[in-house]
C-alpha cells in the first residue's frame, strides 16, 4: 500500500467482489439468451414492421448490458462505497443526454433543411 | 501524528488535518471505473455519429447490403466466451490456483485474438469491395465506431500478454491482483460495448 499509516487498509485490495461461478454461468446464459433473440428476429425476418424490431432489438441491448454489469462488473450499490454507483449513473444520465439530444437535433435539422436536389443548387447560379 | 504531516511546534492540531487517508478503499479499482466511464463517452459521441450518419450512404453500399450478419455472430460469440473465460480466471485467482489462472487468461486471450482477426478479415472484404471508410459518411461512422472498439480488444490483448508475462514471473502479488481486477473490468467493459455495437449498429442498421 502507498500509505503504511494506516495499517487498516491493508489487506482491503482482496476485500473485492470477485463474483461466483455460478454468477458467471447465470450471466452467460442470460447474455446467449438476450443475443440469440436479436438475431433471430432480424436474421429470420420475424416481425414486417422494421420498427417493431428495432425496437425489440435495442430494448433487448439494454437488458444485457445491465446483466453484463451485474454478473460480469458486479456493480452494486456496496463497491467503492456506492461511488462506483454514482458515477454509473452520473455517466448513463450524460450519455442518454448525448445520444438523445444528438438524434433528436440532428433529425430535425435534416426534416427542416431546404431541399438539396442538382436542380436548386443550379438556379442559384 | 503521522510524521508526513508538517510539524507545528507547539499549536493545536489542525481541524483541517486528516487523521485518516480520505480516499475510498481501492482507490485503483474506483480510479479505473472512472476512466472505463469517461471511455463510455467516447463511444457514446461515436454511436451518436453513426445515428445520424449511418443512412448517408452517398449513393455507395448501404449497411443492408455490406454488413455480414452471419460473420458477426461468430464474432459475438468469440467475445461473450471471451469475456466469461476471464471470470473463470478471476475465480482461480480468487483460489490462489496460478496455473489454472494462467490457462484461462490465455483461452480469454486467444478467442480476443480471433475476435481482432476476424473482424480485420471483415473490414479487408468491405475495404476491397469498395466500401472503405473513404467512401461515404456511414462507412467513415461505422469504421471509426466498430475500430474503435477493436483498437480496445487490441490494446487488452496486448495488457493481457504483458500481465501474464508478469504474473508467471512474479506470481500473485498484491500488485498484480490489482493489475489483474482492472483489466478484468476493462474485458468485460469491452463485451458490454460490443453488445451495443451488434445491436446498433449491424442489426438495427441493416433495417433502417
Amino acid at each position: 500500500m502507498s500509505h503504511p499509516s494506516s495499517p487498516g487498509h491493508a489487506d482491503d485490495t482482496l476485500h473485492v467482489h470477485q463474483g461466483s461461478l455460478r454468477g458467471y454461468l447465470t450471466g452467460f446464459v442470460l447474455a446467449a439468451i438476450l443475443t440469440i433473440i436479436p438475431f433471430w428476429l432480424v436474421m429470420g425476418h420475424v416481425f414486417d414492421n422494421r420498427w417493431l424490431t428495432i425496437t425489440l432489438v435495442l430494448l433487448l441491448a439494454v437488458v444485457q448490458i445491465f446483466v453484463h454489469i451485474i454478473y460480469f462488473l458486479h456493480l452494486d450499490t456496496h463497491s467503492e462505497g456506492g461511488w462506483n454507483m454514482m458515477a454509473f449513473i452520473f455517466t448513463i444520465v450524460l450519455v442518454v443526454i448525448v445520444l438523445g439530444a444528438s438524434i433528436w437535433v440532428m433529425y430535425n435539422e435534416n426534416a427542416n433543411m431546404m431541399p438539396m436536389s442538382p436542380q436548386y443548387q443550379r438556379s442559384g447560379e | 501524528m503521522n510524521s508526513t504531516a508538517v510539524d507545528t511546534a507547539g499549536s493545536a492540531p489542525s481541524a483541517f488535518l486528516c487523521h485518516e487517508e480520505p480516499t475510498a478503499h481501492n482507490g485503483t479499482l474506483l480510479g479505473f471505473w472512472i476512466y472505463l466511464m469517461s471511455d463510455c463517452f467516447i463511444f457514446a459521441s461515436l454511436f451518436a455519429c453513426y445515428a445520424v450518419l449511418g443512412t448517408n450512404d452517398a449513393g455507395g453500399p448501404s449497411a443492408a447490403q455490406i454488413l455480414d450478419l452471419p460473420g458477426l455472430a461468430v464474432n459475438t460469440a468469440l467475445l461473450l466466451l471471451s469475456s466469461v473465460t476471464f471470470g473463470f480466471a478471476m475465480l482461480e485467482m480468487a483460489r490462489q490456483h496460478k496455473r489454472a489462472m494462467l490457462a484461462w487468461l490465455a483461452v480469454a486471450g486467444l478467442l480476443a485474438v480471433g475476435f481482432v482477426g476476424l473482424e480485420l478479415h471483415e473490414f479487408h472484404d468491405m475495404i476491397e469491395a469498395g466500401a472503405g471508410p473513404d467512401r461515404s459518411a456511414f462507412l467513415s461512422s461505422f469504421f471509426t465506431l466498430v475500430g474503435t472498439h477493436g483498437l480496445h480488444v487490441s490494446v487488452g490483448i496486448l495488457w493481457l500478454i504483458v500481465l501474464m508475462v508478469q504474473l508467471g514471473k512474479f506470481g500473485l502479488t498484491e500488485a498484480n491482483i490489482r493489475r489483474l481486477q482492472c483489466l478484468s473490468m476493462f474485458w468485460h467493459f469491452l463485451d458490454l460495448v460490443w453488445v451495443g455495437v451488434f445491436s446498433f449498429v449491424y442489426l438495427a442498421g441493416v433495417l433502417r
